[in-house]
């Protein structure tokens, strides 16, 4: 088939989701789109559909309503006649500080940051798996790979998702579809306004998006955006407790 | 010292500090702390009980972008396009786009943003509020009258669609982002049969052989601008080149927007003009006239090319004199006193305004030459040198462009603009620049 790529992307208003959108619009995709928000979703449907997309479906759901993933994704299918990509890019960064103190606030993110995008991505295979074909794509962060001070309430769901995922992909190892993990460094979003980090390390959202778009249709398994922050998280990683406790990290 | 977010710097004094947090303009003086506050959606809601402003790409050259007072709001979160009629060619899109973006979405069905300045990084919102003028100037007129219509949200809640004729489009029209936030943009597009253009550039030996090829140009062409050689003495002052071009037609396919290079580094100043200064040398010397088919991003942006080359005038940063005169006499008495001050750097921009009439209040392209001529920012010596350059812009009833400016005297300002007052009743009082409060406060 070489036809429109049909593309599914749930939290489409999302900056990273846009910039990814924004690429497969530009290649005359067919998109389908999820997001809480009506206007805002509105907003960016017309916007990717000025740029060449086909927008078949645009749908405002909370997404922690994990009761509703099933029809959600169903009725995707019918409206993109199948599906070569799912990008499940949902997300908030909460605030640490008020999650350490209020422990509803910590499961509430874990709910949006893990939990929806955890049983969503079951619920995209499932369907996938009947056709055998597609690339399902998840945005975790490398704030999921060591835990640190400043945002770990964070970064534990997205080591939760992180390893979802990449169970998940080994369980549909020969299915035909391939689970891509995306982990963004910093990158020049809504999401992280206010927050003070060297610009240096902050991506631009554009260079992000295309990066991402490659590696869906190359369906990398792993991919971190920049790439240069593979080798800054390994370094991490094998850093010592007594030194990484040390270190001002970032934000 | 970095301000803790929601917390707002009030920062009158400009910090001389390099170390100063926030947004920088183009020419990078002053540096003002400042905090951003990233917008995302056109709803989002504005901090209150501090004055704010817009702020999308930082190209303006001094302080019409920045803020002493309070936070600016970028704005290139506001990037989407709204909507897009490829027979009519008008386009309505989010007002952090840039015309860079919007070139990139049209030029291949045939349409080209109306005016282009010499970057493609200027936002659509900041074409509107400084009525941003470009080498079709003679044929097309300022930006804004290809402006259709235009989202303007208020500090008292209000959201308007503003059309041309409403007064406080005519006002937020050249309003230097003073008369609320601009959310979406609506122009008309150009038709163009390529992305290609015809292009010539001509040597010129003097500012009468300029005027001369200029009336000989501007009705068989659609582009027309000069480089003036700014190191030039006696008898070759006011020699450079010439470029004009026309649309023309090529390869279906448009050319592709280039990607800026970083300079990775602030320049030393010394290693600055010997570089462009033997560029334009190699130009003049060797090539007395030239033609080419060029794509319209070098036509249009040549200066892109070398990214963020405002990096190479150092940590002190630079001016940029940009005036408007009613003919060649104040631009020779400007270019007299450049020369005999050395203050300028090699390069300065010339261009004819045509008559076609600026829809703003404070527009600033009107008929006559505009010359723009950047200056490295050496202190006490170059403030005093470009308020001379005032004083003849003054004397020759001219007037200076706010988007460049960092440093006029109210006086001047108020020459320029005669309708400043009537203009100053449709402010936004949530909004505020440090131009504004530095000229008019």
């Amino acid at each position: 088939m070489t036809g429109a790529q049909r593309v599914l992307v749930l939290g489409a208003t999302s900056g990273i989701a846009q910039a990814v959108a924004r690429v497969y619009a530009a290649a005359g995709a067919r998109l389908a789109l999820v997001a809480r928000s009506r206007e805002h979703l509105s907003a960016v449907a017309a916007d990717l559909a000025v740029r060449g997309a086909e927008v078949v479906l645009q749908r405002a759901v909370n997404l922690c309503e994990i009761e509703r993933h099933r029809a959600l994704i169903a009725e995707a299918e019918r409206a993109l006649g199948g599906f070569d990509v799912v990008l499940v890019a949902h997300g908030v960064l909460p605030d640490q500080k008020a999650c350490e103190q209020d422990a509803r606030r910590a499961v509430a993110s874990w709910d949006v940051n893990f939990a929806s995008a955890a049983t969503l991505m079951e619920a995209a295979a499932e369907r996938m798996a009947v056709a055998e074909d597609g690339v399902l794509g998840v945005l975790s962060s490398v704030a999921g790979e060591r835990g640190r001070a400043d945002n770990y309430v964070y970064g534990a769901a997205k080591a939760a998702l992180t390893t979802y995922a990449s169970g998940l992909g080994h369980r549909l190892r020969g299915s035909g579809i391939t689970v891509v993990v995306i982990k963004p460094g910093p990158v020049d979003t809504p999401m992280i306004a206010g927050r003070k980090l060297s610009p240096r390390l902050v991506a631009d959202v554009d260079v992000v998006g295309r990066r991402i778009h490659r590696a869906l249709e190359r369906g990398e398994r792993v991919v971190y955006v920049p790439g240069k922050w593979r080798w800054i998280m390994a370094v991490i990683r094998a850093l010592p407790v007594r030194i990484f406790e040390r270190l001002r990290l970032g934000s | 010292m970095s301000p803790e977010r929601g917390t707002v710097v009030r920062q009158p004094a400009v910090e001389r500090s390099e170390e100063v947090d926030g947004p920088e303009s183009w020419g990078r003086y002053p540096r003002v702390a400042q905090e951003a506050l990233p917008l995302a959606w056109a709803d989002d809601p504005l901090p209150s009980g501090v004055p704010v402003l817009a702020y999308g790409m930082g190209r303006s050259y001094g302080d019409s972008c920045l803020n002493a007072e309070g936070p600016v709001l970028l704005t290139r979160g506001l990037r989407r396009f709204i909507s897009f009629d490829a027979d009519t060619g008008v386009l309505r899109a989010e007002a952090g786009t840039s015309l860079g973006e919007v070139t990139e979405l049209v030029l291949g069905r045939g349409w080209m943003p109306p005016v282009l300045p010499g970057t493609q990084f200027v936002t659509l919102g900041g074409a509107v509020a400084n009525d941003i003028h470009g080498k079709n100037h003679h044929r097309s007129g300022a930006f804004g009258r290809h402006v259709r219509a235009l989202g303007l949200r208020r500090s008292d809640g209000s959201l308007s669609t503003l059309h041309p004729g409403d007064p406080l489009f005519a006002a937020t029209v050249a309003g230097l982002g003073l008369t609320g936030l601009i959310t979406w943009v609506e122009i008309q597009l150009e038709r163009v049969p390529s992305g290609w253009v015809e292009a010539q550039g001509i040597r010129f030996a003097s500012l009468e052989e300029v005027e001369a090829l200029d009336d000989a140009s501007r009705d068989t062409h659609g582009h027309t601008v000069a480089w003036i050689d700014g190191l030039a003495r006696g008898k070759s002052l006011g020699r450079g080149v010439y470029f004009r071009g026309n649309p023309a037609e090529g390869p279906a396919t448009p050319p592709r927007r280039p990607i800026p290079r970083r300079v990775p580094f602030e320049a030393p100043e010394f290693l600055l003009s010997p570089f462009l200064l033997r560029t334009f040398n190699a130009l003049y010397d060797h090539l007395p006239r030239w033609r080419s088919r060029t794509s319209v991003w070098k036509f249009f942006h040549p200066l892109d090319a070398l990214g963020e080359w405002n990096r190479l005038y150092g940590r002190r940063g630079f001016f940029q004199h940009q005036s408007v005169v009613p003919d060649m006499e104040g631009v020779r008495a400007l270019l007299a006193l450049t020369s005999t001050r050395g203050q300028a750097a090699f390069l300065s921009v010339l261009k004819r305004f045509g008559p076609l009439t600026s829809p703003g209040m404070l527009s600033f392209p009107r008929p006559g030459w505009t010359l723009a001529i950047d200056v490295p920012n050496r202190g006490e010596e170059t403030l005093a040198y470009l308020e001379e350059m005032d004083a003849v812009v003054r004397t020759y009833g001219g007037a200076m462009y706010p988007a460049k400016d960092a440093r006029m005297s109210a006086e001047t300002f108020r020459l320029g603009y005669p309708r400043l007052d009537e203009f100053a009743t449709f402010i936004d009082p949530a909004f505020r620049s440090r131009l504004w409060s530095r000229v008019m406060g």
